[in-house]
């Protein structure tokens, strides 16, 4: 299950050693806006050693990559393959860029036979937001990323602890990602030592259908887990409606009803959703 | 110098009392008590400076001196006397402060010129320890702990000529706090031995008042009153107000330790608790205070050093009483100021192996450090890795022995080191008195403690083994070879029954 990525800048010899213990679900290896220009190839030097000495278990292992355009991009892809990681994410990114992103991609794995790379995209430019749905339709997208602090800077605007800001595009990338079955990641809350701050812009997401969210600071993590982890209550009223459901198709019957109320297809759907992200 | 071996193959000194295990000691023998020096309830001599004091007293070659250790890194009081030595050319010193910190770096030159020869400390860290450690101290440093030092003062093993107590605020008759005045530092538990048992006592103040509010300081044991203008600077005598880490490794080890109190069913009424000043003990009792507070539980009392966060939880109602021996900041002073169930304990009322039910002995739970544990879950905090002297037990062993649940906590790996060793430089508290080991990368339980082992059985807590971690550590670092203690002995550290536990080796490089 995702719920919380803690993005851990790829040049930081003593983050990455403890990269593991903080219970995120995914680990994002930051080779690009944490990494200044002269630190690039150390960075990604660093975290090739430390890769191939540590094995990490029971995370997601996710590498930022610099962007399409850089000097570093292609580099970068030829040691995310050579690496034992799960996912790479991709900034600033445009379905063109994912298009050539997963050409290079395709011919790598083809060359090693290989699976297929996932990838998921950050959506950080108002040009993007115009064409998230294809990018959630592209084959390689596991999920989407909303980057909202780049986007408020394409924007021209300040971010805000409401949000309202980027409710649009929270909402796009939410409608985008659930039109193709992935997942929507929110944004992180940068302001670190508001937890009161997290929780609120962590539940404002989730109840905009956001399914996880990144974060800067292992300190944030805990929260989100907490919010994005269905209930109890959740989950036992979506093993019911699972249950009834069964019982209905047993006996024949289309609908049926669970506390006076009618569980129709969609509530159906929506159970068995839950419980998949549970049992993952 | 000839060598025997104590019970947990540590080489100590023949004709030195080796250790044999955290109670062998305890439960043969009977507390020994010397006589109190009471002096009289009237007015005392007032003396405006330092040498009359050592003119009145006749303080001369081979004496000991004592001192406590209250206003910590501010401390004048030393300073003062060892100036008054200096100039007296006095010679074969002992001296006897309950810690020695890096402002009283001129102990270094009187050391060096046989000046001093002897000290017994419980706490020592700074340009002193690196003077001891290179072998220019001509005897042994004996390092005691908090409740070992009270027990060797009322038994005469440490026989003290005069004790030089600082006082931030007395009256003419002696009688005194740590509350008032200028160089406030809140309670005097460690000087209380010293005043009832040195052969002369002197109290040195910079705050002389008609009538004192609180009498913490009974004046009827002082001798003389030496009225200075400082006797420290208020900067290294009050921390500002403590908190509890932010750090996210050491946030991990503590919410891992609280849910670890928490499974073992320790957070109940009535729970006896005490931890360290430091972020990460903090920060285990911030989590503590929530689940009690859910729990909707009232803690008896938190014990030892007392900081701001443990004041609140008091204040709100998560403790009954603080038991206080000394005030780690202006939040704790004003709390043992205005608040009756804020109390001052001596150090043998709070560690005394021998005094009847010391606090450290009714406690359920202490929260420990460690700069290395090994193996078998003994625990330096004496020196660093490389032999430098560092620190000391202070409260460490006493606390240890008397919790009915002593967990350390430590990062397992710090400046790309392991905590976690085959063998420790040196023993500070013995592993038969240590129940929990929590790191950020797993939690190991004593073996001895079957009893928590069975209760952790389906807990979801990372548990291991203690080889396990160790084997985690290595698998990051590399396998470090572990340097012998060999060399020059330049100290001891006396568990708090009087026997040796461990040398102090001369530093040999890293």
């Amino acid at each position: 299950m995702r719920r919380s990525l803690l993005f851990i800048p790829a040049n930081t010899p003593a983050m990455l050693q403890n990269a593991d213990i903080f219970d995120a679900d995914g680990i994002i290896f930051d080779l690009e806006d944490a990494i200044q220009m002269s630190e690039k190839d150390a960075a990604r030097d660093l975290l090739s050693e430390y890769l191939k000495l540590n094995t990490l278990k029971d995370v997601e292992l996710i590498v930022r990559i610099n962007n399409l355009d850089s000097p570093f991009f292609e580099k970068d892809i030829e040691s995310c393959l050579a690496w034992p990681i799960h996912t790479i994410m991709l900034p600033k990114a445009s379905y063109s860029a994912i298009e050539k992103l997963d050409g290079l991609l395709h011919k790598f794995e083809k060359k090693q036979k290989r699976e297929m790379m996932p990838v998921i995209p950050i959506i950080e430019q108002a040009k993007s937001l115009f064409e998230v749905d294809r990018i959630a339709s592209h084959p390689r997208v596991a999920a989407l990323l909303l980057g909202g602090e780049d986007l408020a800077t394409d924007l021209g605007v300040e971010r805000t602890r409401e949000g309202e800001e980027i409710l649009l595009a929270r909402q796009l990338v939410v409608y985008a990602a659930k039109a193709y079955q992935k997942e929507a990641i929110d944004t992180p809350f940068t302001d670190v030592s508001s937890k009161e701050g997290l929780s609120y812009d962590a539940e404002h997401a989730k109840r905009l259908g956001m399914t996880a969210k990144a974060c800067i600071h292992p300190i944030q993590i805990d929260v989100i887990n907490e919010t994005f982890m269905p209930s109890q209550k959740e989950i036992d009223e979506a093993k019911r409606i699972v249950e009834l459901e069964a019982l209905a198709i047993k006996n024949g019957k289309g609908a049926f009803s669970m506390d006076g109320k009618m569980i129709d297809k969609p509530i159906i759907l929506r159970a068995k959703k839950l419980l998949e992200r549970v049992k993952s | 110098m000839s060598q025997i071996k104590n019970s947990l193959d540590r080489m100590i000194p023949e004709g030195m009392v080796p250790y044999q295990g955290a109670d062998a000691i305890i439960k043969k023998t009977k507390r020994k008590l010397i006589d109190e020096v009471i002096y009289n309830g009237g007015n005392k001599p007032v003396e405006n400076d330092i040498s009359s004091i050592f003119d009145k007293l006749s303080i001369s070659d081979g004496m000991t001196l004592s001192f406590h250790h209250h206003l910590r890194n501010g401390d004048g009081v030393i300073n003062m006397v060892l100036a008054e030595i200096k100039k007296r050319k006095l010679k074969n010193m002992t001296l006897a402060p309950s810690a020695i910190f890096p402002v009283h770096e001129p102990m270094v030159e009187l050391i060096k010129a046989g000046n001093i020869t002897k000290i017994y400390t419980n706490y020592i860290n700074g340009p002193v320890a690196q003077a001891i450690e290179q072998g220019f101290l001509k005897e042994l440093l004996v390092m005691d702990t908090h409740g070992g030092r009270p027990r060797a003062i009322e038994s005469g093993e440490i026989k003290i000529d005069v004790a030089f107590i600082a006082v931030p605020t007395c009256d003419k008759c002696g009688h005194g706090n740590g509350t008032e005045g200028p160089s406030a530092c809140g309670t005097l538990g460690y000087a209380i031995p010293d005043l009832l048992y040195a052969t002369y006592k002197v109290v040195v103040t910079d705050h002389l008042v008609d009538r004192v509010k609180k009498v913490d300081i009974d004046g009827r044991y002082v001798h003389y009153i030496l009225h200075v203008p400082s006797i420290g600077n208020p900067e290294g005598i009050q921390s500002g107000t403590t908190k509890p880490t932010r750090d996210p490794i050491q946030l991990k080890i503590a919410k891992n330790t609280a849910k670890l109190i928490d499974e073992l069913g320790y957070i109940k009424k009535g729970l006896r608790f005490q931890t360290g000043a430091g972020g990460t003990s903090l920060a285990v009792a911030e989590d503590i205070s929530h689940i009690m507070k859910e729990k909707n539980v009232v803690g008896s009392f938190a014990s030892g050093g007392i900081t701001n966060f443990l004041v609140n939880m008091h204040e709100n109602g998560l403790f009954e009483k603080l038991y206080d021996v000394q005030c780690f900041d202006l939040e704790a002073i004003k709390s043992y100021q205005k608040n009756k169930q804020h109390i001052m304990m001596s150090s043998s009322e709070y560690a005394n192996p021998y005094y009847p039910k010391p606090i450290a002995h009714e406690l359920d739970v202490v929260i420990l450090g460690a700069t290395e544990i090994d193996l078998d879950y003994n625990v330096n905090v004496t020196t660093d890795s490389f032999g430098h002297i560092m620190g000391g037990s202070g409260g460490h062993s006493d606390t240890a022995y008397g919790a009915k649940l002593t967990i350390i906590t430590t990062n397992l790996v710090k400046s790309r080191l392991s905590m976690v060793k085959n063998h420790v430089r040196t023993i500070t508290t013995p592993g038969e008195t240590v129940d929990v080991l929590v790191t950020e990368r797993g939690i190991a339980i004593n073996p001895r403690r079957t009893d928590l082992i069975k209760k952790l059985e389906h807990s979801k807590l990372p548990l291991m083994t203690i080889e396990d971690l160790l084997k985690k550590a290595h698998d990051m670092t590399g396998t470090p070879k572990e340097k012998i203690n060999q060399g020059k002995v330049v100290g001891v550290v006396r568990y708090r029954d009087g026997s040796i536990i461990d040398c102090l080796y001369q530093y040999q490089g890293a």
